[in-house]
């Protein structure tokens, strides 16, 4: 995503240069109220460990290709989005400098399309607002993946729209914004099951490492809102996703089928079978999954949350049982 | 690269914000030519043939280095001849479009602009850089961390190589990384990288680190400095404005 200084107009190339130059003022400012002298050489490092990892090939499932690391997403949620965004910067140049990645009037453009979504829009729009309430596995791998994502659409739709305004190619907006979009949504996917995958690795190794990651403490368990959102879930699927239901037989309807030819196997004229169905059928309070003698939706609905909140009580009951029965045995 | 920018050549000489004032404004200048004026962009190559051969630099070697970027460089305007048509020049039966004029100054852009970056760090080491950054008001933090970032890049891409060996040796007939140790193969090495990270923090304080790296060389800009910098602006200004 590396823009090359032939693909900006100077004006396009100033006006950016100011807009990363100012979030780099800002970030400088926050970076010294910080006051801590170990941030520089930590963030100089870790700017060289980001170059480093551009070496690693890391395979990609199914595929012949291999993907590379996120760096804005991972700087941002070691370092902190200021500290990142000027990582991020020096990567840059020195990218721009010795491997003639990118240009060095179109330093600004590529500062602002990779380092300031990357570090503030990834930081303050996923990481943040997710490890609020504690950090946990599977917030990591969500926060990686959707930051990602976000930040290289972003990117990627800002060097499309950059270009158009330094009115360089001939190619059509609508085009170039139709073929850089999902090639980069494929990027942002893989990279940010890179960047989850070490960032898993840190937090199990050394959590405090991680921004946020001293409020390490699971949040803690509370009871009233598991059951809450148990009920929410229940009532949503049970209730919701039952009028998507399959009306095909299920695995078990199917075979039957297969042998009797119909789903329900008739009965032989046993009499304790017989007596099971009438019990059955008078006590079933919503028979097939509806009202009795309605085919209505709503019927699949009700019988959907009703089903839900009775496998609910009989659960949590049965729980209340065992453990009472456990505590009377001692 | 360190090699060839310490070398003792006129142009390494030159006052180090001189030639990035004169790099940047050299690029401006390239990219701000109109899409059709091959002519103009063109004659803007003067600026490298002098520079290449003042600072003494290998054409061919700096072909070698930028051989990966150079084609990507090309490829940005290879579109151009589909969707603009519009006849340009006839040489017998062979019709030149716009389009095709714009793909090439366009990549001659491209090329000139990689070319002059090249010069510069090829004349001008990263720690005169960035000392012309700090002439010029860059905040401390950002640049001393780009002098640690530069230091470090080697050590780290060693080690990295290290690794990769390691886990070649120990799977072999794998392209690349396995997606099972993605995470532990890179976080090593991050968490490495952490410690190497205190124990330079520590060293550098031992020896009187304070938050700023300080030039024990102060150079300011003499006569010839002046003299190389209004000499070449006045040159872009001619090539732009003929």
């Amino acid at each position: 995503m590396h823009m090359a200084d032939a693909l900006v107009a100077p004006a396009v190339a100033a006006t950016m240069y100011v807009c990363s130059g100012a979030a780099a003022g800002f970030s400088v400012k926050k970076v010294r109220l910080e006051s801590d002298p170990k941030k520089i050489p930590v963030m100089g490092v870790m700017g060289a460990f980001v170059f480093a990892t551009q070496m690693i090939n890391f395979t990609i499932p199914g595929t012949g290709s291999s993907g590379h690391l996120c760096g804005g997403m991972l700087l941002t949620a070691l370092l902190g989005p200021y500290a990142a965004f000027l990582t991020m910067i020096g990567v840059l140049l020195i990218q721009c400098l010795l491997f003639a990645d990118g240009g060095l009037l179109a330093l600004g453009c590529n500062v602002w399309n990779m380092a300031f979504y990357g570090c503030f829009l990834g930081y303050f729009l996923c990481w943040r607002p997710m490890m609020k309430k504690g950090m946990t596995r599977g917030k990591i791998v969500g926060a990686s993946i959707l930051g990602c994502v976000l930040t290289l659409q972003l990117g990627a739709f800002s060097v499309t729209l950059e270009t158009l305004l330094s009115g360089i190619t001939e190619l059509p907006f609508k085009v170039f914004v139709g073929t850089m979009q999902p090639i980069h949504l494929a990027i942002g996917l893989v990279e940010g099951l890179i960047t989850s995958a070490v960032l898993l690795f840190v937090y199990q190794a050394r959590p405090e490492m991680l921004e946020g990651g001293i409020e390490k403490e699971e949040s803690r368990f509370s009871f009233k809102k598991t059951m809450v959102i148990l009920l929410c879930a229940a009532v949503l699927i049970g209730g919701g996703l039952s009028l998507a239901a399959s009306s095909h037989p299920d695995g078990l309807e199917w075979s039957i089928e297969k042998i009797t030819g119909s789903t329900e196997v008739e009965n032989e004229g046993n009499s304790v079978h017989e007596a099971a169905e009438t019990i059955q059928e008078k006590t079933a309070l919503l028979p097939d999954y509806a009202f009795k003698g309605s085919e209505s939706l709503a019927g699949t609905s009700v019988s959907g949350i009703a089903g839900s909140l009775i496998v609910l009580v009989v659960c949590v009951g049965a729980c209340y049982g065992f453990k009472f029965f456990r505590k009377s045995k001692r | 690269m360190d090699t060839i920018a310490e070398r003792d050549q006129w142009v390494n000489h030159i006052h180090p914000l001189v030639k990035l004032v004169l790099t940047v404004a050299y690029i401006a200048a390239c990219v701000s030519f109109s899409k059709y004026d091959l002519t103009g962009i063109l004659r803007m190559g003067i600026y490298l043939i002098v520079v290449f051969i003042l600072g003494d630099i290998s054409f061919r070697d700096s072909l070698r280095r930028l051989r990966i970027v150079l084609p990507l460089v090309c490829f940005v305007g290879l579109f151009n001849p589909f969707f603009d048509r519009e006849p340009y020049l006839q040489i017998g039966s062979l019709v030149i479009t716009t389009g095709v004029i714009s793909m090439v100054t366009l990549m001659i852009k491209g090329i000139y602009s990689v070319l002059a970056a090249y010069l510069l760090i090829a004349t001008t080491s990263i720690e005169k850089i960035c000392y012309a950054l700090r002439l010029i008001h860059v905040p401390a933090i950002l640049v001393t961390q780009i002098l640690l970032t530069y230091r470090y890049v080697s050590v780290l891409l060693e080690e990295a190589n290290r690794i990769m060996q390691a886990y070649a040796l120990r799977a072999p007939n794998q392209k690349g990384v396995h997606f099972k140790v993605w995470g532990t193969l890179a976080g090593q090495l991050l968490l490495r990288s952490m410690d190497r990270a205190n124990e330079v923090y520590e060293s550098m304080t031992l020896r009187g680190y304070r938050g700023e790296f300080y030039y024990a060389a102060k150079e300011p800009c003499k006569g010839k400095d002046y003299l190389y910098l209004f000499v070449w602006l006045a040159v872009f200004a001619l090539l732009i404005v003929i």
